[in-house]
């Protein structure tokens, strides 16, 4: 390379993950400066514009989580203004983005994923609730996992166990989104897998596997403690090879770049089991992708660097 | 299985989790807490924060008198000072209270960091774990926090359109006792309540201080909005009623700028010694420079005009608001206060305020979901709504807003048949500076 990558990094943004996203720039942004990369920290609004015309980066790194950063939107518009970005493309986000879109597509590409229904909002108002929740009860069984169809950070989840939690896990998923993704709960292994795209093609970084006293909820993903990581996880080398793989097969049938995160639960008889993808996955100090990288080897402000120096080159 | 991977150990990411003391186990991140990102943005409208408007400050004049304490006392102004407070500052905070009616002695004023620490202090010499603090309810979601660091248990008591119920409050304590329990503390806000919006009568001051008295409970009467009333005189302090059986917290933050983190307690001699032995354990002393650019702002700014200033300003914003709830939320009801910042709203039947935020944050409005109010979880039909740092106009876009947030809730509590929850208790553990 000719000279010190210059970076961009957004961060914030208007999403309910807003808070998320400034720590996990905050904590790229350390690590690129300590690489030598000239680094400026931007947030999503008026000023972001003018400010890449002005700074003329040679790579955005969009770390937004949530709606606009996670749907294609901002990939859109520094498309428009001719920014290279790392990681996924409009297009591939706004498929990675719909979680229930996500599943069909890697069930297509022969990846295990639970059960599930897709429910707007309107769909209750219009047939009824009761005989709704019931049908999909019926279908599906208990325990149920109630997520909105798109964002993360647990927000808007709720395990249910019994037919009377089901009505207000719908409202309070409902109040992060229009639909519900209603899904069978998966007993296993709750495990997460990085992949991390390199000149030689996506390769997968150790997986790391999630202990927590209960539901892995925000405050299990962000109060330091509550969750113990294995990382690598705790699995044979079979079983090690077939959720890496399985990751890196859900990268490419979703036509993600650069980075992503999948979430999966490693069944008792051994099969990884798709939950969701993260195109932008979290870099907090808890965060499973840095622990990942960790576990993997790398020095953070090596990798971080590396990822960019992919998207300068073309490689997103 | 073939082979295992060498075994790794896990790890909490925080190798202190084992050492954190019990109260610290409570301390969670919470998703409401983190929703909160995003009201500081300007497209949000807020209509959470506590925080007073200081464009209405004039910064030129305060500027000039921080210059000048700096040239001209700036040995003093940067060094350590009294545990106590600085005594002339001490003085003047006897004028700014005896518009409330109250005399005391500069020796009766310990000046802490924001009348936040008082509370802090005062809950720290009188309360042992599992002791009992009796509080307005809905209470100040600060102070609940600072009663549940020290493991207090905090028992409310109803209030109505004129304050804290005394009967309520005789037979709650009477209850309390003869349960073998150890009442503390009566912590109220009498004037102007956060989240309340209610004033205790004038009847009731006397009523509920001898109630306290009867049963050997020491009233904490915390007044940081009592200046800022809109209509007639100030109202006076229960402190104005009894030296001896009331902790009194004042504070500059919402009548001057609470950047300078200045407030004080006034409390009986030997309360007021422990108080000072308390503030040195944990800070060593307030900050000088704040106390003495306060001090030289009294001294030289017509801080009483600002204060009816201040009272003007913040009573066309309280109209915005009740005016706007009537238009777009009539059937919600909610207090018109009479001073102060905030108005408390009971959302119409079914709705669960802390599980409508997100909707609100997506929808571009905040507020502060009644549970935040409550140590028991109770409060979900209830938000509080601050009036003081947006202007009428945004006020009145951030209730359209609020209203068109709730009607979708409300369309969906019909369709799911759902009701307010009880909240997890330690969900807003220690609220953020701006929404105090």
């Amino acid at each position: 390379m000719t000279h010190t990558p210059r970076v961009v990094i957004l961060s914030g943004g208007l999403s309910h993950e807003r808070d998320v996203s400034l720590r996990s720039g905050r904590r790229v942004a350390e690590s690129l400066r300590a690489a030598g990369a000239e680094v400026t920290v931007h947030d999503v609004d008026a000023d972001l514009i003018p400010a890449l015309r002005d700074i003329r980066p040679d790579v955005v790194w969009p770390i937004l989580h949530g709606a606009s950063g996670e749907d294609g939107s901002i990939r859109d518009v520094l498309e428009l203004v001719g920014c290279r970005s790392v990681g996924t493309g409009p297009r591939a986000s706004r498929v990675a983005w719909s979680k229930p879109v996500a599943k069909s597509v890697v069930a297509r590409a022969g990846i295990a994923t639970p059960d599930y229904v897709t429910l707007p909002q309107s769909l209750f108002r219009e047939l009824g609730a009761q005989v709704v929740l019931e049908s999909a009860v019926e279908r599906l069984g208990l325990p149920l996992v109630v997520k909105p169809s798109q964002g993360g950070s647990a927000l808007g989840v709720t395990l249910v166990s019994t037919m009377a939690e089901l009505p207000q896990a719908m409202v309070s998923c409902f109040a992060y989104g229009e639909i519900a993704l209603i899904e069978r709960a998966i007993l296993g292994t709750e495990i997460a897998t990085s992949v991390v795209e390199t000149a030689d093609g996506p390769v997968a970084l150790p997986s790391v596997e999630i202990v927590t006293d209960g539901p892995y909820d925000y405050d299990a993903r962000y109060n330091p403690g509550r969750t113990e990581y294995f990382s690598p996880a705790r699995l044979t080398e079979e079983q090690a090879e077939a959720v890496a793989s399985t990751a890196i097969r859900a990268h490419a049938a979703l036509g993600l770049r650069g980075l992503s995160r999948t979430d999966m639960i490693l069944t008792p008889d051994g099969t990884p089991t798709f939950l969701e993808v993260n195109v932008a996955p979290g870099m907090t100090e808890t965060s499973l992708f840095p622990q990942a990288a960790v576990a993997g080897g790398h020095a953070l402000p090596d990798l971080y660097l590396s990822i960019v120096e992919h998207a300068r080159a073309g490689g997103a | 299985m073939t082979s295992t991977t060498p075994p790794t150990p896990g790890t909490r990411l925080d190798p202190w989790f084992g050492a954190y003391a019990q109260r610290a186990h409570n301390m969670r991140a919470s998703e409401v807490r983190a929703l909160f990102a995003v009201v500081n943005r300007p497209e949000v409208v807020s209509l959470a924060g506590g925080m007073p408007y200081l464009e209405g400050l004039p910064l030129d004049t305060i500027s000039e008198t921080v210059q000048r304490v700096i040239a001209t006392q700036g040995l003093s102004a940067l060094q350590y000072g009294s545990g106590q407070g600085h005594e002339a500052l001490r003085e003047q905070i006897l004028d700014v209270m005896h518009l409330e009616g109250i005399d005391a002695h500069p020796d009766d004023v310990v000046v802490t960091t924001g009348s936040q620490q008082a509370l802090d202090l005062v809950t720290r010499i009188f309360v042992d774990p599992g002791d009992v603090i009796v509080a307005e309810a809905p209470s100040y979601v600060g102070a609940l926090g600072v009663f549940r660091s020290y493991e207090a248990d905090v028992v409310h008591v109803p209030m109505d359109e004129a304050g804290l119920i005394p009967e309520a409050l005789d037979a709650c304590l009477t209850e309390l006792r003869a349960a073998g329990r150890r009442v503390k503390l009566l912590y109220t806000i009498p004037t102007f309540h956060n989240p309340g919006g209610v004033t205790l009568s004038l009847e009731r001051r006397a009523r509920v201080l001898e109630i306290a008295r009867s049963h050997g409970v020491l009233l904490v009467e915390d007044n940081p909005y009592g200046l800022l009333g809109f209509s007639g005189d100030p109202i006076p302090a229960i402190r104005s009623l009894d030296e001896d059986g009331v902790v009194y917290l004042g504070s500059f933050s919402k009548t001057f700028a609470p950047g300078f983190r200045v407030g004080w307690v006034v409390a009986p001699h030997a309360v007021r010694e422990k108080l000072v032995l308390a503030s040195e354990s944990a800070i060593l002393c307030p900050s000088n420079a704040s106390q003495m650019a306060i001090s030289a702002y009294l001294s030289t700014s017509d801080w009483r005009a600002q204060i009816k200033a201040f009272q003007v300003m913040y009573r066309e914003r309280r109209d915005a608001m009740v005016s706007s709830l009537a238009e777009h939320l009539p059937d919600a009801t909610w207090t018109v206060p009479d001073g102060g910042f905030y108005t408390w709203v009971r959302l119409p039947e079914g709705l669960d305020s802390k599980s409508m935020l997100p909707r609100a944050v997506t929808g571009r409005v905040a507020y502060v979901p009644g549970t935040a109010f409550f140590a028991d979880g109770t409060g979900a039909d209830h938000v509080r709504l601050s009036y003081c740092y947006p202007t009428p106009e945004r006020i009145r876009e951030g209730v359209r807003r609020l209203a068109t947030v709730v009607n979708a809730e409300r369309e969906l509590v019909e369709i799911f048949g759902t009701r307010p929850a009880l909240d997890d208790v330690s969900d807003v553990d220690n609220p953020g500076p701006d929404l105090a």
